[in-house]
């Protein structure tokens, strides 16, 4: 057995600087880790840090103006040995970058250069990180196309990015991603810019090459439903920081923070009946208040009390890998439940770990 | 009564070529025979995916873009045939809400200005005083506050720009609001929040709205009556409950089973139809039933040949599908 998770993320977090300006922390203080071949989502909404924590773990910050700090372990090669990702040399961090871990971006039409064929695009990453050279490189491109579903792809080989669909950019993307092989992928939105159809061709894609290839993946997205299907634990981001963190099942068979409980309560749903009111979350991420205040959700909360203002919300784990920042959660789950039909019962005896 | 009426409308753009003159070499067919009625106070939600000409659509209602043929009828008048100066009058009667709040909000003018031009141009009101009434009870009625006034749209949330849009669209008392895509700008939590006004602005005034969007879980929460646009042309509609519990084209069941659900007992029992391939270009539609090339149920006879009509198979329920019937009884297997 390997000696702990893939990648673990302990106390992220990210300050953008600006002279005269009040610092801005985006990512503030994020620790979650992610095993060899699991799915492990972030959710959250614009702002809340997820794009910037994933940008982190790449190296891909810019280094001016930036202060990271926390630690991010990941053991190259699934072997013992672990690195910290944020404080690698570039040049080591180089190597790792397509080789080891792999990124795919929301949008492919920004992510892939328009004057170039996809084709060297391709080949640009065998020949740096697997040193295959001339028609080795081309065909095990055209392999790797063919792998992602692109069809004829000897033709798509020669083609530029605009020649292509933006369901067939995606894939191309995610050939390159999968190029080496990596031990970890993250997706960031990979399928916000897609139509529906299209993003179930996607979403079937990343399902398959994590159960083939054994690839471990980081799926950041604010669309509960793909993280619904997709992943095997979820966190949700909130201010940036981690609200609350679950198995799927778990997540949305008790959502626990009132944050993710008012998420899953403001989505239409399609197989709910239509005369059940929708219930919006008031107010906006604006309204949050710093973590070292107290909760950051409180101002948009209803179960705020004084007692959310008396510092930052420590983690809470009432039921095995179930964890919550909050100080008044929301009782109306499955535990809650439970706890009316036999009153005697003391609350955290509540079903442990039943799924999965 | 209907308040809405189109009447196979069709909205060609052509495609030009040439350096000195300008040669049309070719249409794309972006609304190709659409017909659908509206009645007043209800909710219309049109869906589709991108290039399937439901923006096109809503824009020929309001002759935003030129109609190449039929009819538009609000209340009584059938616009596509007015001419410009009286369209112009026209439009007082259906105003548009647009997906980018920040896109179709002028930066420059502060939010009374915006909200006074169109008081202006439609000479509602007369003087300062009253116009500035009509803007606050539109703005209260968003749940804006009068602070709003002498500010900038980028001095807003989206949720809180979006409000200002549907404001912008309420000052006129229009019968009916076009509604394009008005919440896939939002965040999650903000889009409930635009929706419930929606709902409450409908109730409260007996609102009519073509709400346009590409999320079904969206549209169906919001509308009576839903169709479904595949390139360029209706391929079902029905009423909003049986359309997602019983589709009947293979587009509209394709659709459906793509939709991801916020709930993972649903994500793992059920049922996913992929679709093959891309949306075929508009310019270039094919024969016979568009979506024949895509479609898992597709048949060798008609199917590539014949175009179906968008028939009535059960209580408003219409359906564009040779095979409807025999698909949903089972008699047809679909490939792979």
């Amino acid at each position: 057995m390997p000696a702990g998770p893939l990648l673990a993320v302990d106390d992220l977090s990210v300050t953008f600087t600006q002279r005269r300006r009040r610092d801005v922390k985006a990512v503030d203080g994020i620790s979650f880790s992610l095993d060899e071949g699991s799915v492990v989502g972030l959710v959250g909404e614009s702002g809340c840090g997820k794009s910037v924590t994933s940008l982190a773990l790449m190296g891909l910050l810019p280094s001016r103006g930036v202060r990271v700090a926390g630690r991010a372990g990941f053991r190259p090669g699934g072997g013992d040995t672990e690195a910290d990702l944020l404080s690698l040399p570039s040049r080591r961090m180089r190597d790792l970058r397509g080789r080891e871990l792999a990124m795919v971006f929301q949008d492919p039409l920004s992510s892939l250069n328009p004057v170039v064929p996809i084709g060297r695009q391709v080949t640009e990453i065998l020949v740096r990180h697997r040193g295959l050279k001339g028609r080795a490189a081309r065909s095990a491109a055209a392999d790797l196309l063919a792998r992602v579903g692109i069809p004829d792809p000897g033709r798509r080989l020669r083609e530029y990015p605009h020649e292509l669909s933006g369901g067939m950019r995606q894939r191309a993307l995610i050939a390159m991603a999968v190029a080496c092989r990596p031990r970890l992928m993250i997706a960031d939105e990979p399928t916000t810019a897609l139509d529906v159809t299209i993003q179930a061709q996607i979403l079937e894609l990343l399902k398959e090459l994590v159960t083939e290839e054994g690839t471990a993946l980081l799926m950041i997205t604010h669309d509960l439903g793909i993280v619904a299907g997709l992943c095997d634990e979820i966190n949700v981001l909130y201010a940036g920081r981690v609200v609350e963190s679950a198995q799927r099942h778990e997540l949305f068979r008790a959502p626990t923070h009132p944050y993710t409980a008012g998420l899953l309560a403001s989505i239409p749903r399609l197989h709910a009946s239509r005369d059940l009111p929708l219930t919006p979350i008031r107010g906006t991420v604006n309204d949050a208040i710093d973590w070292t205040d107290g909760c950051a959700f409180a101002p948009r909360c209803d179960n705020y009390a004084e007692d959310c203002l008396g510092g930052p919300p420590h983690m809470r784990e009432e039921r095995a890998g179930h964890r919550f920042r909050c100080v008044h959660p929301v009782r109306t789950d499955a535990a809650a439940v439970s706890a009316e039909q036999s009153p005697a019962a003391p609350e955290p005896s509540a079903p442990k770990g039943e799924d999965r | 009564m209907s308040l809405l009426e189109i009447k196979d409308l069709k909205v060609h753009f052509p495609i030009k070529s040439g350096v000195l003159v300008d040669r049309t070499v070719g249409h794309v067919y972006a609304v190709d025979g659409v017909s659908l009625q509206v009645d007043a106070g209800t909710t219309y939600g049109l869906v589709g995916e991108s290039g399937c000409g439901k923006t096109t659509l809503g824009r020929a209602v309001l002759r935003l873009v030129p109609v190449t043929d039929g009819e538009v009828w609000i209340n009584g008048v059938d616009l596509a045939h007015l001419p410009e100066e009286e369209m112009r009058r026209r439009r007082r009667q259906a105003q548009m809400v647009f997906q980018d709040p920040l896109g179709s909000l002028d930066p420059r003018q502060n939010i009374e200005s915006l909200l006074t031009e169109g008081l202006e141009v439609h000479n509602v009101g007369s003087g300062r005083a009253e116009r500035r009434g009509m803007v606050l009870d539109a703005l209260e009625a968003v749940g804006l506050s009068q602070r709003a006034l002498n500010r900038y749209p980028h001095e807003f949330s989206g949720g809180q720009r979006q409000r200002i849009g549907i404001a912008r669209a309420l000052v006129l008392e229009p019968d009916l609001i076009i509604c394009d895509e008005p919440v896939s700008a939002l965040d999650v939590s903000i889009q409930a929040q635009v929706l419930n006004l929606l709902e409450e602005l409908q109730r409260d005034r007996g609102l009519t709205y073509l709400v346009i969007a590409h999320d079904l879980a969206v549209v169906r929460h919001v509308s009576d009556t839903v169709g479904v646009m595949y390139l360029g042309a209706l391929v079902e509609e029905a009423d909003s409950d049986s359309l997602h519990a019983a589709p009947l084209h293979p587009y509209t069941r394709a659709l459906v089973s793509a939709i991801p659900v916020p709930d993972p007992e649903v994500e793992d029992t059920r049922e996913r139809i992929l679709l093959q391939g891309d949306l075929p270009s508009p310019a270039a539609p094919p024969p016979g039933c568009r979506f024949h090339t895509r479609c898992p149920w597709r048949q060798e006879e008609r199917c590539a040949t014949e175009r179906p009509e968008l028939r009535t198979v059960g209580e408003g329920h219409r359906v564009a599908c040779h095979y409807a019937e025999q698909i949903a009884a089972g008699e047809i297997r679909p490939r792979g």
